[in-house]
């Protein structure tokens, strides 16, 4: 029992000072008919290389991605993350610390945050973000909730293009007796100001949109923000490919109210969809409104510059059931390896990674288009496109995996009863595709199809 | 007035000499700038190929102005956050007692089998041909935790307790909606001394909260608890070990109680581990729990997440639980993501199917540790929280009877006519370098101070701890409130003004140019 | 006249106007208030209900309205300086002004010698 320092000498010796003959003394309280009177129906401990064996055995019946050429997207995206920054979270100082709640003996922690929260309202063009939520689909739903709050209104209207998960959450998430329109997904096109502003009504309190959408079309945020200020609603704009930030207009810049994302492009990997990143950014004037753990800066009893949490009576732990939302734990860690990644990408390594992206999308859509029966949909992308099949395409991408080709997302993976989207396949392209990786994929899906 | 949440600190803090040093430094402490401080265009701490040249398919949304973000080489940049790293306290570095957070070493081996490529690597969304073995470690984890509790159901997606929360009373919500209950049973009855998380999850699904208070042992107060009960209550929501670290004694009456009144039992499971092992909470009528892989299970705090919080769920829940799960299909496994046959979802709670980097570290830790190991695990958390209850309560003030499970619970009655708070002793600990207990928690105590030692905690170290904290009782008892006041004066940082910040937040760094215009 | 509440609310009623904030003593819990939110003017508020929200940096309170009344003005000086409930919290750190519905709402209030009393047996 590696994990265990007491030695049956220590255990007798404590006991002795605790005053009890054994340890089911300490137990007593437990009523009898709950006392397990010996291990569970499990396996006893093990030592390092069993286990190991065991978890690299189950590790060695998936397909890597980096084992494929890889262009699945919808949601979660493949980049090359630095060396540096998983070497730099592992430090134990940040890796087994606790919330920052003793700022003198937490600064490292602190400070970091403040640099994430800057990272982001930068990228995203607005005034302030929080410390990070669970993930981009949680960040919008706390997002809905919010707009809510601000405006004292129960109806949410989110565009064709979120991500259906996405939706869903939202959803599930709505207070009794709100109501939530959702728009029809439209491939073809990114959604418009003509199309949503139909649905804004004196109860809206915000319109979701997202983008680049989850066909990949980029939309024009401006003409929307302004139909929805007009009814006194708020814009939330979602965007899952935070690299995407890198070569398009930011969201705060064209209206945007909030602006939440999934920032785990960025220094944190694939992790078969968890743990991941949620970013959350707001105007100044709606901060006490945000949820999540803010990081503010302040001085010390010595006058230096020093970090705290703080407005920390929107949370839950002082608020309870007046709280602005439930979150306690956020995603610390992968804030710090955004962070980190950020840091070493600075202005021209972001640009440059975000058009690497562009061009790689560009490349594999142009060449893909060249394949009989295969018609691109997108007239805008970033490194994310849709594409229409001469069949369904579930099938078709299990036949590119066969072929080791990780070929997108079919449609029918996140609409499973809509049958008008069956034959639709969502293809992502990023900075870790080679040139051979999409030769590789050209010709798997013309000899599929 | 009313007034909840802990008192803010005393203002007046005393200066002390440290020589000055030309950039501030103090030794192996380094003053570290922002690193919006520290950059310069032209550096950049990444080496990418210059894009092919294609025909922009941005349309007309092009960036248009620079981000604004700092140029680094990557040896700056490494420099930087281990500059920072090193402001920080850690479990790896010393007993880190925070009462209701088990704190416990965070084995290695997880971090390293959480990287194998064939876990790290996935796509959520790859053909599910491709992932089977991703899918039974979630299978297998669903086995370990559903046996550990004794409970046939589990959701794993939520991710993290507060999410787990609301995953388990959603589900009893969607439980009540399914019987045409929904509409009467309002109410849901919440200990005093809960964590916060629980009013605001019961207050999010809806419900209205009503407190049972604690009686003399710091237990629920069976009395109060039957008279609030009724036929408009939705759920009872426990912590057991509670708050206090005290086992319920009455959980079963309790249990019993709230199912003949037609209500659920939810129990907070953030104190799993004092029982893991010795006791299922499925063989004390718990319908639903969740439990912090984080705590429990050993997976790395992370300086504030990300954690993970998955859900058991007692036979009448299971059919509820939220989609994406997996189902057994041929010799494998199918996620489903929609409603399905036999299953009544109550919706999503997360885009994808949970923490799976947790996963693999809570499982390669329940492997390590095996169901023999993880009992020893219970009872030496309980026997280090005792013995450290043992070596104090004479001189703090415990305003419980012991035994306690695995926290131990003072108040401040030790520090009464000292001049010393609960949050000047717990900042005079730092110095004496230790992180402080939580403190203020649970409310039911006047200045509480609870102290969570863990199963991995030497006696060395816990007779270190005591033997500090003795000294410090009888430093306050002596009169010495200035060494307390002060305090810390020895970490990278002295008080901090809290009040500033909150009266004049300042929450991103501004370039100076900027941040003048903006005054 | 002024009147306090077991809450720690004062009421000051001037002719038809009670103008409401909170205690000395209650301040001196809070510790440093950092921030006050306040209705809106026009909202009637009952006796009892949360008539506004004062936060410091580890606590939030409700001001509990300790009369009834419609609100005709709000203290908005205090959310650029809420350090004046500190400083002032009888005078200058007032909340809010409503037109008293119900002169027999004070009768069940404390007059400053009572408040005091009950203050002191707090502790």
């Amino acid at each position: 029992m590696r994990y265990l320092p007491l030695t049956g000498d220590d255990r007798s010796a404590m006991l002795a000072r605790i005053g009890v003959a054994d340890i089911d003394a300490l137990f007593r309280d437990v009523p009898q008919v709950a006392r397990l009177n010996g291990p569970v129906d499990l396996p006893h401990h093990a030592g390092e290389m069993d286990v190991e064996r065991r978890l690299v055995a189950m590790a060695a019946r998936n397909l890597a991605a980096g084992q494929a050429a890889c262009f699945l997207g919808g949601g979660a995206y493949r980049h090359h993350v630095p060396a540096s920054v998983d070497h730099l979270i592992q430090r134990s100082e940040f890796l087994t610390s606790y919330t920052p709640y003793q700022p003198e003996i937490s600064q490292g922690t602190l400070q970091y945050l403040f640099e994430f929260q800057t990272q982001v309202a930068l990228l995203t063009g607005m005034d302030v973000a929080n410390a990070s939520m669970y993930d981009g689909s949680t960040a919008c739903a706390e997002a809905v909730q919010m707009a809510e709050r601000i405006t004292r209104r129960t109806r949410s209207v989110l565009s064709g293009g979120l991500h259906p998960h996405y939706a869903e959450v939202v959803r599930t998430m709505a207070a009794d007796g709100h109501e939530m329109v959702s728009l029809a997904p439209s491939p073809q096109a990114a959604v418009t100001a003509e199309e949503i502003a139909g649905l804004i009504d004196d109860a809206t309190a915000c319109v979701v949109v997202q983008s680049p959408d989850v066909f990949g079309n980029i939309v024009d945020l401006a003409p929307i923000a302004a139909a929805t200020h007009a009814r006194g609603a708020l814009l939330v704009v979602v965007v899952t490919e935070v690299v995407s930030l890198g070569a398009i207009e930011p969201p705060g810049h064209q209206g945007a109210d909030i602006v939440v994302g999934e920032g785990q492009s960025l220094g944190v990997g694939l992790n078969f969809g968890g743990p991941y990143l949620g970013l959350f950014a707001t105007r100044e004037k709606y901060v006490r409104q945000m949820p999540g753990r803010l990081c503010g800066e302040t001085v010390d009893a010595e006058g230096r510059r020093g970090f705290v949490l703080t407005l920390s009576t929107r949370e839950q732990h002082i608020r309870r059931e007046k709280a602005t939302s439930n979150i306690c734990t956020n995603a610390g860690l992968c804030s710090l390896a955004f962070t980190i990644h950020l840091s070493l990408l600075g202005e021209t390594g972001l640009a440059r990674l975000a058009g690497l992206n562009h061009a790689a999308a560009a490349t594999l859509e142009a060449r893909l288009a060249q394949i009989k029966g295969v018609q691109p949909l997108n007239a805008t992308f970033f490194n994310e496109f849709t594409l229409r099949l001469p069949r369904a395409a579930a099938p078709v991408v299990e036949e590119l995996a066969a072929r080791g080709v990780l070929g997108g997302v079919p449609a029918s993976r996140l609409w499973p009863d809509d049958p008008d989207l069956a034959d639709l396949l969502i293809v992502a392209a990023t900075e870790t595709n080679t040139p051979a990786d999409i030769e590789r994929f050209a010709s798997a899906l013309a000899e599929v199809l | 007035m009313q007034s909840i949440g802990r008192p803010t600190q005393p203002a007046d803090t005393i200066g002390v000499g440290a020589p000055a040093t030309v950039l501030g430094h103090r030794g192996l402490d380094h003053e570290e700038a922002l690193i919006f401080e520290l950059g310069a265009s032209g550096r950049c701490g990444v080496d990418l190929d210059t894009p092919a040249p294609v025909a922009s398919r941005l349309g007309p949304h092009a960036r248009k102005a620079p981000v604004g973000l700092p140029g680094l080489s990557e040896p700056q940049v490494v420099r930087h956050y281990v500059r920072l790293s090193r402001r920080n306290y850690a479990i790896d570095m010393g007993l880190y007692p925070l009462g209701s957070c088990t704190m416990k070493h965070n084995p290695r081996l997880n971090e390293k089998m959480a990287r194998l490529p064939g876990f790290a690597d996935l796509h959520p969304l790859a053909p599910m041909s491709t992932v089977q073995g991703a899918f039974a470690l979630m299978d297998e984890l669903a086995r370990w935790l559903t046996t550990l509790t004794g409970m046939p159901g589990v959701a794993l997606s939520p991710k993290a307790g507060a999410h787990g929360e609301l995953c388990g009373l959603m589900a009893i919500r969607a439980a009540h909606e399914a019987s045409g209950q929904a509409g009467v049973r309002k109410r849901v009855l919440v200990p005093e001394s809960a964590h916060g998380t629980n009013p605001a999850t019961a207050a999010f699904c809806g419900y209205e909260v009503d407190p049972i208070p604690a009686n003399a042992e710091g237990r629920v107060d069976l009395a109060a608890f039957m008279a609030r009960l009724g036929p408009d209550v939705a759920a009872v929501m426990l912590t057991n070990p509670n708050t206090c670290g005290l086992f319920e004694r009455d959980i079963v009456a309790i249990a019993e109680a709230a199912h003949g009144a037609g209500a659920y039992l939810y129990c907070d499971g953030a104190n799993f581990n004092a029982i893991v092992g010795r006791v299922r909470p499925g063989d004390l009528g718990i319908d639903a729990m969740h439990i912090n892989l984080h705590k429990t299970f050993s997976t790395p705090h992370g300086g504030g997440g990300p954690g993970s919080g998955p859900v058991v769920l007692s036979a009448a829940l299971a059919p509820f639980a939220p989609v994406p799960f997996l189902v057994r299909e041929g010799d494998g496994f199918r996620l489903v993501e929609e409603a399905a046959a036999g299953a009544a979802p109550f919706g999503r709670m997360a885009a994808f199917h949970g923490q799976m980097g947790m996963f693999v570290r809570a499982l390669a830790y329940m492997m390590s540790h095996g169901a023999d190991g993880l009992r020893q695990v219970a009872e030496d958390a309980v026997l280090n929280a005792n013995y450290v209850l043992a070596s104090l309560k004479d001189v703090m003030t415990a305003p419980f009877e012991g035994p306690c499970m695995h926290e131990a619970l003072f108040d401040d009655g030790f520090l009464k006519d000292t001049g010393v708070s609960t949050l000047d002793f717990a900042k005079a600990m730092i110095d004496e370098g230790f992180h402080p207990m939580t403190m203020y928690f649970p409310l039911v105590v006047h200045g509480a101070l609870l102290i969570e030692p863990t199963e991995t905690e030497s006696r060395e170290t816990l007779d270190d701890f005591i033997r500090v904290l003795r000294t410090l009782v009888a430093r306050a008892t002596s009169g010495d409130t200035a060494h307390f006041a002060a305090a810390p004066v020895l970490a990278p940082r002295r008080r901090l003004d809290e009040t500033l910040a909150a009266r004049r937040p300042v929450l991103r760094w501004r370039p100076p140019a900027l941040d003048k215009a903006a005054e | 006249m002024l009147r306090f509440s077991k809450d720690h609310e004062w009421v000051r009623v001037d002719g038809n106007t009670a103008r409401i904030g909170i205690s000395d003593y209650a301040q001196s819990q809070l510790g440093d208030v950092v921030f006050v939110e306040l209705p809106e003017i026009g909202k009637v508020l009952k006796k009892g209900a949360e008539a506004a929200v004062v936060e410091s940096v580890k606590a939030a309170s409700e001001v509990y309205a300790p009369v009834g009344g419609t609100v005709t003005a709000v203290n908005a000086a205090l959310v650029d300086d809420p350090a004046a409930v500190n400083a002032d919290p009888l005078g200058a750190g007032w909340f809010v002004e409503v037109t008293l519905a119900d002169a027999a709402e004070l009768d069940g209030l404390m007059d400053e010698a009572a408040y005091a009393a009950f203050v002191a047996e707090l502790g």
